[in-house]
């Protein structure tokens, strides 16, 4: 396949950065999108040019690292995968491919694709987990029976990578859908119920700090989210939100 | 230097981990307050450990080189983790996966450390469902398990097929809890470049920061390494890009011994390699082999055309089916260890039954499954005279419950539908047991540097069995150094902060320094990857799956004539301070090149079979690995002279006193 790559280039933080060509030849179609940007950068770097630097790690879909906003969509043009799982045969010869960063005011550019995620492991700092310390003698794991139910909704909502997908799609940069996932894990679990209210005011307050955008229902986050984190969580956290505020002591 | 004392505690091996417990020693929690521990590595072993260790009152410095300790590799981990709670009755206790362990392990892991992994495991479970992690569970809330190569029950504990990530981000969030209080201080995307040893005693690390590539500091009175195998010196494995060798490395090259090199874990189950341009290879994980049964055609012919595209595994008839594992192993079957699975694989598709375009592929089936499960379902639903269709129907939902992501992830990557035709599958780098050495106490020959993890060698031997990893992590971070790192530290509650601006730190500092330039002067013609294929397509060939004595010697020579070149072709782009992954691979592979060396040294030396170390030279008549204990049952454990060439092994011998040495058989 032949194909024309328009990328974003921005040398560090503060560099004004703009889309650049390159026009590129022989990307097979069993190659994952990741790896065309191999050839990319093996090509470039013989060249003696700069490699365009993007991040990536497990290249399984699972670590949450890779980002990449592809002709405009977070993830690129299929549903519920990363950019590290999108293989070439979903183009075609001849076209041409806009690579973005994540764009918010919350996540900095490093350099080209790379952006600074930190704010979402501020945000779990703020209030994501269970306070249990490491202990030999905790009760049994089956103790406490957790309805089947139960059990598969928290799953389905502690899925969440933490790639940040859902903040780029958002038109106002929110994180809600990252928020309420780690929220409803912990709030469908019996072990996660004791601390649910100053995990949900902290967790929010801690959001807002950072800078991310109001949630104004949009539900593009949903839609472009690899893991399929459905917006019935973040009705969950304005629910648990809602009764931290009302029955919050001060 | 001779191999220093294992510390294995005296007394019947039921009773060492508890009598031990009782006489170390203790660091009040005043003092604690007093005591600073470096961990690099965010991973299960990692997180457990800073987590822990701060919650107990030690000052935490937490590093790894990914933008989040999140996204450390546990993360990727599918299938499961093994715990002996023997919650379907069907016979597990911590004796148990004790001996499958040790035996999975061929009999060349440390015995009582093996012991402590399975009395330990228990504690898990319940520490990682306090924590909120959601593992399956059953219809009546309680939780579920499945089983896992080389054992015989079911003690594999899991959460779909994403176990590891679930069982991360509980260790990340109790990491994350004392970030919030200020008891770990977290350093992401920073690299550690060199271990600082002061006075004999490991006393700090020298880290990169990734983004402004600016060299630091950091004093501690202890340092943990926990920063995993190094599988990528195959440049293909099933590692996460970023998995290196290099802090391990650092640490090997001031003095830390490595032990048992050549030990590699080579998977049964991945999808196979589909070209040039592959930057890694994907699990299938080992769960699948639960229901799916692996063959390749009976008839020569038949492979010969499926390889020609000219049939499909749909074609071959049953009878001219040739379920190899079941065959050649009707106790276990499909769930041999992953050695044996993984040899006999290769060995079908030597012979030229391979199925696939480069014969190097075998058939993983899920239509028995599908049809077996299908049945049940029609009973269960009070369906009389299911027809075919139905069956298959109902067989389908339950076969995609219970793996439908792992399907989904097939096809994504292969574009072919494996409910229509069998999946293709072939072995990959998977896993290291080899690593540092340790002793019982989990400290290297480097008094206050500890190593943890998938780093270390010391609990799966020359195999590890499938669910084995993770448990291991946890059982280190959580319930082993926290015990431990204090008998230690007891010595340094009077030491006060370690000063940085020591001659010891000095020397580390320029060492890393020198390296970076001599890494961006070369300025040659070839990028970083070019030599890291050429060094994996060796360690694979030649160091792989089967290993001979010629082959090795060989690889030993082209490995150091990759590395002459690496020193002067590679190009290095960019700047050294400033973001920059070339010069972060450049540094990776330019250890790898080292250690290659060094895992051809340790195979070629030792020339028998054992798990996954395969010796042609000792095999049996029926071509099953042939251990030789009266010469091998020894730990091999390395040491740094200078060059990669003339490392010198010390041995400590293995001493059995729970299990007795037997030849292995799944048959
Ligand atoms: C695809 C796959 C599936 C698996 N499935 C299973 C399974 O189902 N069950 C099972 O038991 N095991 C499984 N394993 C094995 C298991 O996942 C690993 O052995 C285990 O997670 C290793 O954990 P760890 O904490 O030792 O290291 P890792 O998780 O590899 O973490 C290493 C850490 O060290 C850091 N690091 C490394 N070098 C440096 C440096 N120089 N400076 C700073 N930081 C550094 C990294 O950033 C990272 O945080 C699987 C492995 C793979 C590849
Ligand atoms: S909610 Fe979805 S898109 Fe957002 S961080 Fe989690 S996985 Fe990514
Ligand atoms: S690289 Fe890990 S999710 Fe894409």
């Amino acid at each position: 396949m032949k194909l024309t790559l328009k990328i974003w280039r921005q040398a560090g933080p503060d560099a004004k950065g703009a889309m650049v060509d390159y026009p590129i030849d022989g990307i097979s179609e069993d190659m994952s999108f990741l790896e065309m940007l191999d050839v990319l950068n093996d090509k470039l770097i013989r060249e003696g040019q700069d490699p365009v630097a993007f991040d990536h790690d497990c290249r399984e879909g699972i670590c949450g690292m890779c980002s990449l906003y592809i002709n405009g969509r977070p993830h690129g043009p299929e549903r519920h995968i990363t950019t590290c799982q999108l293989h070439m045969r979903k183009f075609k010869d001849g076209d041409t491919i806009y690579v973005e960063p994540w764009r918010s005011a919350a996540f900095p550019v490093i350099k080209d694709l790379a952006v600074d995620r930190g704010a979402f492991d501020r945000i779990q700092a703020a209030g994501g987990f269970v306070s249990v310390n490491t202990m030999g003698n905790l009760v049994d794991a089956n103790a406490l029976p957790v309805p089947k139910a139960h059990s598969d909704k928290a799953f389905d909502a502690a899925a969440c990578i933490g790639c940040g997908a859902c903040v780029a799609a958002c038109p106002n940069g929110s994180a809600m859908l990252f928020v309420s996932a780690k929220v409803s894990q912990y709030a469908l679990l019996p072990q996660g119920r004791p601390e649910a209210k100053e995990r949900a005011l902290n967790m929010v307050e801690q959001m807002d700090a950072e800078g991310f955008g109001n949630c104004t229902n949009i539900g593009a986050c949903s839609i472009e989210c690899p893991k399929d984190i459905s917006l019935e969580n973040i009705a969950r956290l304005n629910r648990e939100y809602l009764v931290a505020e009302m029955t919050k002591e001060s | 230097m001779s191999i220093p004392d294992s510390k294995v505690p005296e007394g019947p091996i039921e009773k060492k981990w508890t009598l031990h417990k009782e006489h170390l020693r203790l660091v009040n929690p005043a003092n604690k307050r007093r005591i600073d521990v470096i961990v690099v590595g965010t991973g299960l072993a990692g997180a457990s450990a800073a987590a822990s260790l701060a919650e107990m009152g030690y000052n935490v410095k937490s590093f790894c080189f990914q933008d989040s300790a999140r996204r450390a590799h546990s993360i990727a981990a599918q299938g499961g983790i093994n715990a002996a709670k023997n919650y379907p009755n069907d016979g597990d206790s911590v004796y148990r996966l004790f001996y499958d362990t040790l035996k999975g392990g061929d009999y060349r892991a440390r015995e009582a450390n093996t012991w402590r992994l399975a009395e330990v495991s228990a504690n898990i479970i319940d520490q990682c469902v306090a924590q909120g992690v959601p593992f399956a569970r059953d219809y009546g809330g309680l939780l579920d398990n499945r089983s896992f190569g080389g054992a015989q029950v079911s003690r594999t504990f899991y959460a779909r097929g994403q176990t590891g990530q679930q069982l991360l981000l509980g260790a990340y969030s109790a990491l994350m809890r004392q970030v919030g209080k200020g008891k770990v201080k977290m350093y992401d995307r920073h690299e550690m470049l060199d271990l600082v040893v002061v006075g004999g005693k490991a006393r700090g690390i020298i880290a990169r920061n990734l983004v402004t590539g600016k060299i630091e500091r950091h004093g501690a009175h202890a340092v943990l390494l926990c920063t995993g195998g190094y599988g990528n010196v195959f440049f293909l494995s099933t590692n996460a890009m970023g998995s290196n060798v290099t802090a391990a490395w650092k640490a090997h090259k001031r003095g830390a011994f490595m032990a048992n090199p050549c030990y590699t874990q080579i998977h049964p189950t991945c999808i196979p390699v589909s070209g040039t341009h592959q930057s890694k290879l994907t699990l299938m994980s080992e769960s699948l082999r639960n229901d799916g049964r692996i063959w390749v055609p009976k008839k020569i012919e038949d492979a010969k055309a499926i390889q020609e595209g000219r049939k499909k595994g749909r074609d071959i008839a049953e009878e001219d089916r040739d379920y190899y594992l079941e065959r050649r192993y009707p106790a276990f079957g499909n769930l041999v260890p992953r050695d044996v699975a993984s040899r006999a694989a290769k060995e079908r598709c030597d012979a030229g039954f391979g199925v696939n375009r480069t014969g190097e592929a075998v058939f993983l089936d899920f239509a028995s499954a599908i049809e077996r499960y299908g049945k049940v379902e029609a009973n269960v639903h009070h369906i009389e005279n299911p027809s075919k269709e139905k069956i298959r129907e109902l067989g389908m939902k339950v076969v995609s419950a219970k793996y439908g992501n792992l399907f989904d992830m097939y096809e994504n990557i292969t574009g072919d539908n494996p409910y229509e035709h069998p999946m293709m599958i072939y072995p990959a780098v998977h896993y290291t047991m080899g690593g540092l050495w340790v002793d019982y106490n989990l400290m290297s020959s480097i008094p206050n540097m500890y190593v943890l993890g998938e780093a270390n060698f010391s609990d799966h031997g020359a195999n590890r069995l499938g669910a084995s990893a993770l448990m291991q992590g946890l059982a280190d971070g959580y319930f082993v150094i926290p015990y431990t790192i204090a008998d230690q530290l007891a010595d340094d509650i009077r030491t006060g902060p370690i000063p940085t601006n020591t001659p010891e730190f000095d020397e580390a500092e320029k060492n890393v320094r020198g390296r970076i330039d001599q890494l961006m002067n070369i300025k040659g013609t070839e990028p970083v990857d070019h030599f890291h294929r050429r060094l994996g397509k060796v360690m694979w060939d030649k160091c792989g799956m089967a290993r001979n004595d010629k082959g090795l010697r060989e690889a030993i020579e082209e490995i150091r004539k990759i590395r002459e070149d690496f020193w002067k072709n590679v190009r290095v782009p960019g700047k050294a301070d400033a973001f920059n992954q070339e010069l972060e691979k450049a540094g990776r592979v330019a250890d790898f090149l080292e250690l290659g060396e060094l895992m051809c040294m340790d195979a070629l030396h030792r020339s028998e079979s054992c798990g996954g170390h395969f010796r042609e030279e000792s095999q049996t008549e029926e071509g099953e690995a042939l251990r030789k204990d009266d010469q091998f049952a020894y730990v091999a454990a390395w040491e740094w002279k200078g060059d990669p060439g003339k490392e010198e092994m010390h041995k400590e011998i293995l001493k059995f006193e729970a299990l007795k040495l037997s030849q292995r058989s799944y048959k």
